[in-house]
């Protein structure tokens, strides 16, 4: 056989490392000792392709090792064993949930939930972090070139119906001198990322309609970028399955030298030398893209083919591996690698092998259908070309013009990985909240905040996305008077000829968890749901998807508030009755300072995205406030909790009293919107989120084009301060308008759920928003258009 | 029987679905089908009696938007496309079909290979999605009969001003009623791309071929409108005229 590689065999420890090392394997010494006891055991060395297949089905990328690990965690000096944060926590709360319109969970390239009695929706959120930090544009672009494919890839193939982006930068105003060496502006970096979501997502008639920006000064080094995918399913195309004698068809883009060792390469930190890693990062055309999906949709509805799969991370050989390998029977594969289309000449059988060259999927194929499925995609301007077939011999054999060039048995390949323990710390960090007096003007506290990153207009991005196309984007990202105002979700009606309709959210803040990262996955988790009730969906249709981008595991630190973390979404979820369908983890999001040797790590990021199937789109909801004489509500209990809030933030404190989730109180105050939203006792209705009530009855005023006239009750502040009140960012609360008429319907709906709320006031035609104190004292008093132009400014680029 | 209305596909086109829905809402029998049907001699363009490119990214745009496909339309399918346009069959082009009908001739001028006007790079330098307003001029387009008042659609494009060699050429659009639709308003956002005389759409010397940027695909339903949610918005969205127009006219030929 054709050895590539340094002997493995007989290489000392020392030695292991360093071949692990200079190949970019990213295998620890465990694992290599792993590699060389099964290869002594065969009595031969592995060759390249060989260790190359191992290191990329092993990596972390691939195969989540810290998520489905052992982990000896302690919190506070209390010790426990987690085994796997993945089975216990996430997956864990999904089977206590136990809700049977979840028809597909983590066993797919994307979740499916139940739309109707026909269709599903897969949804699917996936990040592009290290790519993205070294080449923004390629990396996210890309970045959702590789989620769209994995819901081609779901099941049989879903139609995809939307894209969803939250973005993670560095401060967009960073003087350069502060930019680490190596480090692209978290302006520049911002501009790339958003122009390849465009170009991508526009390019493949995907409307991009959710999403969310979030800036510090830790991701300067570290971008992170979410990109997700949802798609349109039948539920008859839901199931899968391989057949030895299967062709493998290899379908779509050619295979070339870029993206070599993404995988790999994204199991590891970033360091300044990282920015030359050009072609670790892969070349996208979403046109291939395009015509490959249009094709394959044909085929699917024909029932050409048995299985599908996305060639992502490791390329060929994650995909015919894993399509290969069966847990039920022996499994297996054998490729003629010189029978993949390339992009040039002159590539070594491993690269082929390992290429993550974009656009491309694999097929098993019946082979009575070879014939049939080539003239489909021939039809359609689409590449494709059988690579071998599925076996049952239970070896992954690949060949290169005759010679054999890696022959691997299944079940080492895929059980083989040692078992590892990690080490995980969490200890609750020593802060404490800022004492402060009162401000004197809290006209000029709101708008400061309105234009702080973070809490700031995003209609630059938000615009240079085609959030049209398909015509089923029925509820905009942008809404209200002049198309400007934030809304909290969106809803995609994806059959035109269907009322049915699916409520897309998210929610995220890392700035929790710098306080408790278990308060931040619950506040999450909060926010998605309550962005869902506030536009007519309801938590009892809503399922979840999980993704962490989180520090090196490796640090018992960061492993520790990541397993804190998880530990919030289990118990958050399980109270809701949400479960995750589908997840994700980046980890190793470190930058290491080439003077100084040391590593700074991003604040753990849990992204919460939502997805929520109604019946009727018709009975859906903005957030604008709509006329005047409409009384205001503030639906939930606010409470003096201003830990890791936008207010603190801007006082340059973060606190330590982190805003906690009732989960009694929780389920009160988002039933009662949403069942006052479905019922249409509601003109609007804004969840309360960073900025607080302050913020909320803001942008609910100017994307209405209306003021309003406040007066907080003395029961709703139960004594305290105004300031605290307005800017608290308890969770669970939403701003509500509805007509005088329908209050009374209201109130009953409140009434029937147990949901505190308290009537503040009325919607005005004087664009004034006015606040008084219980007293009757004017304490904030702001034109809705300077408080709107104030919020637009940041991002007027 | 029902007007046969062929959506034209090829790669990187992808408002195709949207667009035979509309035409179907209109009472054709629409159909997509991809070019490679007609140059493979499969299928004849004779078979529809109306034409419809939709917009996308034909062959990503990659030399300029919609140029590929009107060199395609141009020099592969010459014949068969004169003999429509010729048989007075209505043709719509929207957005990156709007781009494709102004480089392969047929826009303003009514020849085909002669590229008198263009699509340019709008103002802001970017692509942008957002709702306009459109105002109808006296014009002789088939599709937009019956539009009297202001209507809104959105736009979504990077290239989308609309340029000519000189006033000279406009002036002449204008008084010969090729001029269909104005963006209403005065310059950026309501002009959203900086076209000339705020021009939206405009159609052939015989009004049976038109071309616009905002996309009345999208504007069939009352929910697809970005204010439903505060404003008594009809059920039937403003975009479906214009393919009901084409199809009543291509009914009467």
């Amino acid at each position: 056989m054709d050895v590539g590689m340094p002997p493995v065999l007989k290489a000392s420890d020392a030695q292991l490392e360093a071949i692990s090392r200079e190949g970019g394997l990213s295998l620890n010494l465990n694992e290599m000792r792993a590699v060389q006891a099964h290869f002594q055991k065969i009595g031969r060395d592995p060759t390249d392709v060989e260790i190359e297949t191992i290191a990329q089905t092993w990596s972390e990328h691939c195969v989540h090792k810290t998520f489905r690990g052992r982990i000896e965690y302690e919190e506070n000096g209390r010790r426990e064993q987690i085994n796997s944060l993945l089975k216990t926590y996430i997956f864990g709360a999904t089977e206590r949930i136990g809700r049977d319109d979840c028809v597909s969970v983590f066993k797919d390239n994307a979740g499916v939930i139940r739309l109707d009695d026909e269709y599903g929706i897969a949804f699917k959120v996936e990040t592009h972090n290290h790519p993205s930090a070294v080449e923004p544009y390629g990396g996210a672009g890309t970045g959702i070139g590789g989620v769209i494919r994995d819901i081609l890839g779901t099941g049989l193939g879903a139609k995809p119906i939307l894209n969803t982006d939250v973005f993670c930068f560095g401060p967009h105003d960073m003087p350069m001198q502060k930019l680490p060496k190596g480090v692209l502006h978290p302006k520049r970096v911002f501009k790339g990322v958003v122009a390849g979501v465009r170009d991508y997502g526009n390019r493949m008639g995907i409307p991009t309609a959710n999403g969310a920006i979030f800036f510090d000064e830790r991701y300067t080094a570290n971008p992170i970028v979410y990109c997700g995918c949802a798609g349109l399913i039948p539920l008859n195309r839901v199931e899968k399955s391989v057949q030895p004698g299967d062709v493998i068809m290899a379908v779509g883009g050619r295979t070339g030298r870029d993206g070599i060792h993404g995988a790999t390469f994204s199991s590891a930190e970033l360091d300044e030398t990282s920015e030359s890693l050009g072609s670790v990062v892969q070349i996208g055309n979403p046109i291939v893209e395009k015509k490959m999906a249009d094709a394959l949709l044909q085929a699917r509805d024909e029932g050409l083919f048995r299985c599908i799969t996305d060639c992502g991370a490791g390329g060929f050989s994650s995909a015919v591996g894993e399509m290969g390998h069966s847990p039920e029977r022996r499994g297996g594969a054998e490729a003629h690698l010189e029978r993949a289309p390339l992009k040039y000449d002159g590539l070594a059988p491993w690269e082929i092998w390992l290429s993550e060259a974009q656009e491309r999927m694999v097929l098993a194929v019946p082979p009575e259908n070879e014939a049939r499925l080539k003239a489909l995609l021939a039809a359609e301007d689409v590449e494709a070309a059988s690579l071998g077939h599925f076996t049952d011999t239970g070896r992954l054999i690949i060949k290169y013009r005759g010679k054999t060039v890696g022959d691997l048995d299944m079940e080492f390949l895929h059980n083989g990985l040692p078992d590892i323990a990690k080490r995980a710390v969490w200890k609750a960090p020593n802060r404490r909240d800022p004492v402060f007096d009162e401000p004197d003007n809290l006209t000029e506290t709101l708008t400061a905040l309105l234009a702080m990153p973070n809490i700031a207009s995003k209609e630059w991005a938000v615009r240079q996305y085609d959030h049209e196309v398909q015509g089923g984007v029925v509820v905009k990202p942008l809404q209200g008077r002049d198309h400007d105002g934030p809304g909290n979700a969106c809803v995609v009606q994806p059959l035109l000829d269907r009322p049915a309709g699916v409520v897309f959210a998210n929610g995220m803040n890392p700035k929790y968890g710098d306080i408790d990262p278990y308060w931040m996955a619950a506040l999450a988790i909060d926010e998605a749901l309550r962005n869902v009730a506030a536009t007519g969906g309801s938590r009892q249709r809503t399922a979840l998807l999980d993704n962490f981008s989180w520090g090196n595991p490796d640090k018992p630190d960061r492993l520790g508030s990541l397993a804190r973390a998880a530990k919030g979404c289990h118990d958050i979820a399980v109270g809701f009755g949400t479960p995750f369908i589908s997840g994700k983890d980046s980890l190793y999001n470190e930058y290491r300072d080439g003077e100084t040797g040391e590593s700074a790590a991003i604040p753990g990021t849990l992204l919460i995205s939502a997805v929520c199937p109604i019946d009727d789109v018709s009975k859906t909801l903005t957030m604008d406030a709509k006329a005047p004489g409409d009384v205001v509500y503030l639906v939930g209990r606010t409470r003096k909790e201003l830990g890791g809030s936008h207010y603190y933030a801007l006082r340059g404190e973060i606190g330590a009293s982190v805003p906690r989730v009732r989960l009694d109180e929780a389920r009160r105050s988002m039933d009662a919107v949403s069942q006052a939203a479905a019922e249409q006792q509601l003109r609007s209705a804004h969840d309360c989120s960073e900025g607080g009530l302050a913020v909320a009855l803001a942008e609910t005023a100017f994307a209405g084009g209306f003021g309003m006239n406040i007066r907080i009750p003395e029961e709703a502040a139960r004594g305290m301060r105004l300031d605290e009140f307005l800017f608290s960012e308890s969770p669970s609360r939403f701003v509500v308008t509805c007509s005088p008429s329908q209050e009374a319907e209201f109130v009953k709906t409140l009434k029937a759920h147990g949901a505190e709320a308290h009537r503040l006031g009325v919607v005005a035609e004087r664009p004034l928003l006015v606040v008084q104190d219980a007293g009757g004292q004017t304490r904030l008093s702001a034109d809705i258009f300077a408080l709107k132009e104030a919020w637009q400014r940041t991002f007027k680029w | 029987m029902r007007v046969k209305a062929l959506i034209l596909r090829a790669s990187g086109i992808n408002c195709d679905v949207e667009t035979e829905r509309a035409f179907t809402a209109a009472g054709a029998d629409a159909e997509r089908v991809h070019i490679r049907r007609f140059l493979d001699g499969d299928r004849e363009l004779d078979e529809f009696r109306i034409l419809a490119i939709p917009g996308g990214f034909s062959y990503g745009d990659d030399i300029a938007a919609g140029k590929a496909l009107a060199n395609e339309l141009v020099h592969r399918m010459h014949e068969p496309l004169r003999r429509f346009v010729e048989a007075g069959k209505p043709i719509l082009g929207v957005c990156n079909g709007f781009q494709v009908l102004v480089r392969a001739g047929l826009l303003p001028g009514g020849e085909l290979g002669t590229q008198t006007a263009s699509l340019a790079w709008n103002d802001s330098g970017k692509f942008e999605c957002r709702w306009t307003r459109l105002k109808p001029a006296p014009s002789r387009s088939i599709f937009t009969k019956g539009i009297e008042t202001e209507i809104e659609l959105p736009v979504a494009h990077a290239e989308g001003k609309f340029l000519t060699g000189g006033d000279a050429l406009l002036d002449a659009l204008e008084a010969n009623g090729q001029v269909a639709l104005r963006y209403a308003g005065e310059g950026y956002p309501a002009v959203p791309n900086g076209s000339a005389r705020a021009i939206a759409a405009v159609c052939d010397p015989s009004g049976v071929v038109m071309g616009m940027m905002p996309h009345p695909e999208r504007f069939i339903s009352r929910y697809q409108h970005p204010r439903w949610t505060r404003e008594p918005i009809p059920e039937e969205g403003a975009g479906l005229t214009i393919f009901r127009n084409a199809v009543e006219y291509a009914q009467a030929l």
